[in-house]
């Protein structure tokens, strides 16, 4: 009973975090007013919530959101059918799996995004870079899930499967792939969160495209409470988009 | 009386199987890219020959500045890995160790974690000037929260018992620190400094592609706007290699030290 009394309520925490950042926004707001930050480093946080609507509407943020979710569903498209087809393949033919685990793994861990330059020649300053860059990237978690996800199935539901005499392609699709599901997903978000930070990161890079080209333009107008407006939203669109696919997996897990 | 049955000693064959499709696929892949090179479906120069690439590849690794760039680079991830890491050590450890604080912060922590940090370059040009220091503040960003979600999650692990013993010696906080937190989470402290070493690399070298005149990033880019392809490919093949082993080394360590403890 004791306890019961001396814990927390459940909405304290949230309260607390959500009034830190608001206090940490309010002693800059001050510390700007009174000049002991350089206003023209750090804007005015009221400034940057002010300026939101002005971004939104005339820098035409619906049309660069729809591009950059555009090219983020169409690495992600691409990502979970070769993901997908390379890791069953691989879980189907042992050797192949032996043979290049190892590499798709260290795949995982190269700094493939260094190389938009190379991708530049290649496809030009286009959507095709930054949807091929972020398709690449994404990847390996897709592959390496894939392959644990086939290779996780029990025993028992492969066995129930070869009592009905299913065929090599019922067997995969109507016992391994429905059993495997929740853990390719789980590759499938991780690959569309590279992606998201890949497109985004192009786009600012090679000054195309949608939210990131947004953010390199402000800064080099200049506009500081535009700048730090748009990084702003473009942090919030990862966080909703990080918590959609989070509850996705959750539901597909339960 | 038992038949005593020998069995025949297994050959194995002289090369795997695994290693000759490894070979196999190598040749393929060298032999495919020659094809390209010569076949003329790409702008000239686009695809040079493996020749070309190896000559780039020779003559960069032969000169002084490639080194000079190289410990730019190795310099500002270093730094920037200090500074991120030691933060990322001490959130970890306080957001681990209070389960409030970790209610009220921590998701901040998890969903800010994997957003696109070189998106803050502006920021950090304004911040620290366009030299090495906004390079450094990339690195650290980048490589704060990996470190940071490591700690915590180690924290919460560590074996409730040596805890206890910590408090039953009435350890301070700082002996709590030193003595059982961090002796106990060396595994999650590398884990999380081998996850934000792979991310450090990576925003220092974007920030150096994005705005600079030194490091490898720069080289990159400066190949790129000469538009001299072998040694664009030579980079980035050295690049690689440095990223990959660098995270096979961390990953090493990492197994050598679960295999020490269990």
């Amino acid at each position: 009973m004791t306890t019961a009394r001396l814990a927390p309520p459940n909405w304290l925490p949230t309260v607390v975090g959500l009034g830190s950042g608001v206090l940490v926004l309010v002693g800059v707001e001050i510390l700007v007013r009174l000049g002991a930050i350089n206003r023209f480093i750090v804007p005015l946080p009221s400034e940057i919530v002010l300026s939101f609507a002005r971004v939104i509407t005339e820098e035409d943020i619906p049309r660069r959101l729809v591009q950059t979710a555009w090219e983020c569903l169409a690495a992600s498209l691409l990502l979970t059918v070769f993901g997908v087809a390379i890791g069953a393949l691989m879980h189907r033919v042992r050797l192949i799996r032996l043979a290049c685990e190892t590499w798709v793994a260290a795949f995982a861990s190269a700094p493939l995004v260094l190389a938009y330059p190379l991708f530049l020649v290649l496809f030009g300053r286009s959507t095709l870079t930054i949807i091929m860059l972020a398709f690449l990237s994404g990847l390996p978690p897709v592959i390496l899930k894939t392959v644990e996800g086939l290779t996780a199935t029990r025993r028992v539901l492969i066995n129930v499967g070869r009592s009905f005499k299913l065929t090599p392609a019922q067997q995969f699709w109507k016992i391994l792939f429905p059993s495997a599901l929740p853990t390719i997903f789980v590759g499938i978000r991780l690959g569309m969160i590279f992606a998201l930070i890949n497109v985004v990161a192009v786009e600012f890079l090679i000054n195309f495209g949608g939210l990131g080209q947004l953010i390199n333009e402000l800064a080099e107008r200049y506009d500081l409470p535009g700048t730090y407006a748009a990084i702003s939203f473009v942090v919030l669109i990862s966080i909703v988009f990080f918590i959609v696919t989070e509850r996705a997996e959750r539901w597909l897990r339960s | 009386m038992a038949e005593i049955v020998t069995r025949a000693p297994a050959t194995r064959p002289w090369v795997s199987g695994v290693t000759l499709l490894r070979v196999a696929i190598v040749l393929f892949a060298l032999v495919a890219w020659e094809v390209m090179a010569d076949s003329g479906l790409f702008y000239r120069g686009v695809v040079p020959s493996l020749s070309a690439i190896g000559a780039a590849l020779v003559k960069l690794l032969s000169t002084g500045d490639f080194y000079w760039n190289v410990g730019v680079t190795a310099e500002e991830i270093a730094i920037g890995l200090a500074i991120g890491g030691i933060c990322g050590v001490i959130a970890g450890l306080v957001i681990g160790g209070n389960r409030f604080i970790a209610q009220a912060f921590e998701p901040y922590l998890y969903y800010l974690g994997p957003t696109p940090k070189i998106v803050f370059f502006p920021v950090m040009i304004m911040w620290f000037g366009v030299g090495g220091g906004s390079k450094i503040a990339m690195g650290a960003v980048s490589c704060f929260f990996p470190i940071a979600l490591s700690v915590a999650a180690g924290m919460r692990q560590i074996d409730p018992v040596l805890i206890r013993v910590g408090f039953s010696f009435r350890a301070n906080a700082w002996q709590m620190a030193t003595k059982i937190y961090l002796p106990a989470m060396r595994h999650p402290i590398v884990n999380g400094l081998r996850l934000g070493l792979g991310v450090a690399l990576i925003g220092t070298l974007l920030a150096e592609t994005k705005l600079s005149n030194r490091g490898l990033g720069f080289l990159v880019i400066q190949a790129y706007n000469s538009f001299n392809m072998p040694l664009l490919y030579a980079i980035l093949v050295v690049l690689f290699v440095i990223a990959i082993g660098i995270n096979a080394v961390m990953a090493r360590l990492v197994r050598l030290d679960d295999a020490r403890r269990n």
